[in-house]
């Protein structure tokens, strides 16, 4: 792991710096502020990232609905995120009276660190990423958990009814769509035989996207579902429950939360182009571009399946995630690995034609399992939730 | 040089742990109770990650962070008048004498148990091998265990059922 920093230009660079200035004896105060320096251009990468992307998604929202979206500060309203951001500062920060006013302010910088810390698994590029850890997959979803107990403490510590509510309607879907998501990375982690994050790269002869459709489609899915974006936004949807936890919320805190969700959308996507576009990789450009080029690929469906969508109602994105995901994701993990111990050589590698074996016999278990699953799911639907949790997902979604 | 790091972090860590958990017990808000045990939770992950445990540390999170405290805070959010709630009860002297007994139980076994001690510098085989804990963990369990691990599954497939069981309308 430490290694793979010192290749880093950055860190290199300003370690060798400090260490002709002050001599070798404070190699350890080298050591600091080349890594502090490091992970302090990814932090603004990463929240650059995320004010351009609040701008970007807005002017896409202004022509899916036929506007024109935020284009008076800078060309092309380009400056709008600062514009919001010095608001946002300027504005006065109030906390409720009865507020549990120690949680309600520690609420926000949770969210925020769940976000970064996330970000310290990601190859960004060729040799650009903070860690390699072994467990990388794991460390991910075990850092996102943290962002639901950060919106756990906003709803209770706000004191008011709408932001438990959202809490509480938060907590139900991220729990629920926590197992699918972990299902489809676990059948990434089959396919690549590691949870290094670098391993999965490296070994996508193919993008992941061909061989496993569904666990790209499961993914997709639960993430939009873990990120509060629509259809899946009845955490905070704005018609029933005010802004659900982040009712009360206002000036940078409020700003800190929007932050955090935006740049979480940011990692999702570099997660998703690390999982099943091949990461760093692919011809002519350099690596820091593409990875930023399928960045912007997810956020742009991110944006469009947002501004195309409706809102579900909560038993029914409940009863989405239960009786249709997780089968799906189940289906899938076990295909998955009865392709693996078939097709495999006795070290347990994939050759590049069975890898492309794979993509055929998926993309046939993709058409063959949805129609039967949605078929199976509208049968048996509403047992436990009654008759009013009819399940649309065939012409719906 | 880097042992010294490493007693800091260790200390800091150790510090962290027993605080938060005198808060889990020591304040009236059961909320922020939750929210200290979360604090515990992350400082014996921290402690785990120390050791070379990475899976280890990284199940600690996603397992007691991610799901058991949320379901505590669930539980805790359907009490009544919350932030005074803990009241101390008359219990006080029954509950001293078992904490005691279980302090000193534990004491008794971490002394009496044989520890196996690793050499202060490794050679360079077994550090690679304790650098990927996670995949020797899964070999244990699917192929050595496997029985054991089965019945857990089937076990907790029991609980799902029979928790459903009992709620569901006649």
């Amino acid at each position: 792991m430490g290694e793979a920093l010192a290749e880093n230009i950055v860190y290199r660079h300003v370690y060798e710096f400090i260490l002709s200035v002050f001599g070798s004896e404070l190699a350890w105060l080298a050591y600091a502020i080349a890594t502090f320096s490091v992970v302090l251009l990814v932090v603004n990468v990463l929240m650059l990232l995320a004010t351009f992307y609040t701008w970007a998604e807005r002017r896409l929202l202004g022509r899916f609905t036929n506007r024109l979206g935020p284009n008076r500060a800078g060309p092309f309203g380009l400056l709008q995120a600062l514009a919001d951001a010095v608001k946002l500062l300027t504005k006065e920060d109030i906390v409720p009276r009865s507020a549990d006013r120690w949680v309600f302010n520690i609420a926000p910088i949770v969210m925020l660190g769940s976000v970064l810390m996330a970000m310290g698994v990601i190859p960004l590029g060729e040799k650009t990423f903070l860690a390699d850890l072994n467990i990388g997959l794991l460390y991910l979803v075990a850092v996102s958990g943290l962002g639901s107990i950060a919106v756990l403490m906003a709803g209770y510590a706000s004191a008011n009814k709408f932001s438990t509510f959202g809490a509480m309607r938060a907590a139900a879907v991220l729990i629920s769509y926590e197992i699918p998501l972990v299902m489809s990375l676990l059948s990434i982690t089959i396919l690549a035989g590691s949870m290094s994050l670098i391993e999965v790269v490296n070994s996508q002869t193919i993008p992941f996207l061909l061989v496993t459709p569904l666990a790209a489609f499961i993914f997709l899915t639960a993430m939009s579902a873990e990120l509060n974006r629509s259809p899946f936004d009845i955490t905070e949807g704005e018609s029933e429950i005010v802004a659900g936890y982040l009712t009360e919320y206002s000036g940078m805190k409020f700003g800190t939360f929007m932050l955090a969700e935006f740049a979480a959308l940011m990692v999702a996507g570099a997660v998703f182009a690390v999982l099943f576009l091949q990461g760093w990789k692919w011809a002519i450009l350099p690596s820091h571009i593409w990875m930023l080029l399928k960045v912007g690929l997810f956020a742009l469906l991110a944006t469009w399946v947002r501004s195309t969508l409706p809102r579900l109602r909560p038993d029914q994105i409940l009863t989405f995630a239960w009786k249709f995901l997780f089968p799906l994701s189940l289906i899938n993990v076990i295909a998955l690995s009865v392709q693996r111990l078939l097709l495999a050589d006795e070290f347990g590698n994939l050759q590049q034609q069975d890898m492309w074996l794979m993509v055929v016999s998926n993309w046939i278990l993709m058409v063959v399992a949805v129609p039967v699953l949605i078929k199976i799911t509208n049968r048996k639907s509403g047992i436990p939730f009654g008759e009013s949790a009819k399940f649309h997902v065939g012409k719906g979604v | 040089m880097p042992n010294l790091y490493q007693e800091v972090i260790f200390w800091a860590l150790f510090a962290i742990t027993v605080f938060s958990a005198l808060l889990v017990v020591g304040q009236r808000d059961m909320f922020r109770s939750a929210l200290a045990l979360i604090v515990t939770f992350l400082a014996i992950a921290g402690i785990f990650a120390q050791m070379n445990a990475e899976f280890l540390a990284v199940a600690q999170v996603l397992i007691y962070v991610g799901a058991v405290s949320v379901l505590v805070i669930f539980a805790v959010m359907f009490t009544k008048d919350m932030p005074h709630s803990t009241r101390s009860t008359n219990l006080q002297p029954v509950s001293i004498v078992v904490v005691g007994l279980l302090f000193i139980a534990l004491s008794w076994a971490i002394f009496q148990s044989q520890w196996n001690e690793m050499p202060a510098e490794l050679p360079v085989f077994v550090e690679s091998t304790l650098v990927d804990s996670s995949s020797q963990l899964g070999t244990a369990i699917i192929r050595d265990y496997v029985m054991a691990f089965e019945t857990v599954g089937v076990l907790l497939l029991a609980a799902v059922v029979g928790a459903l069981a009992l709620v569901r309308d006649k």
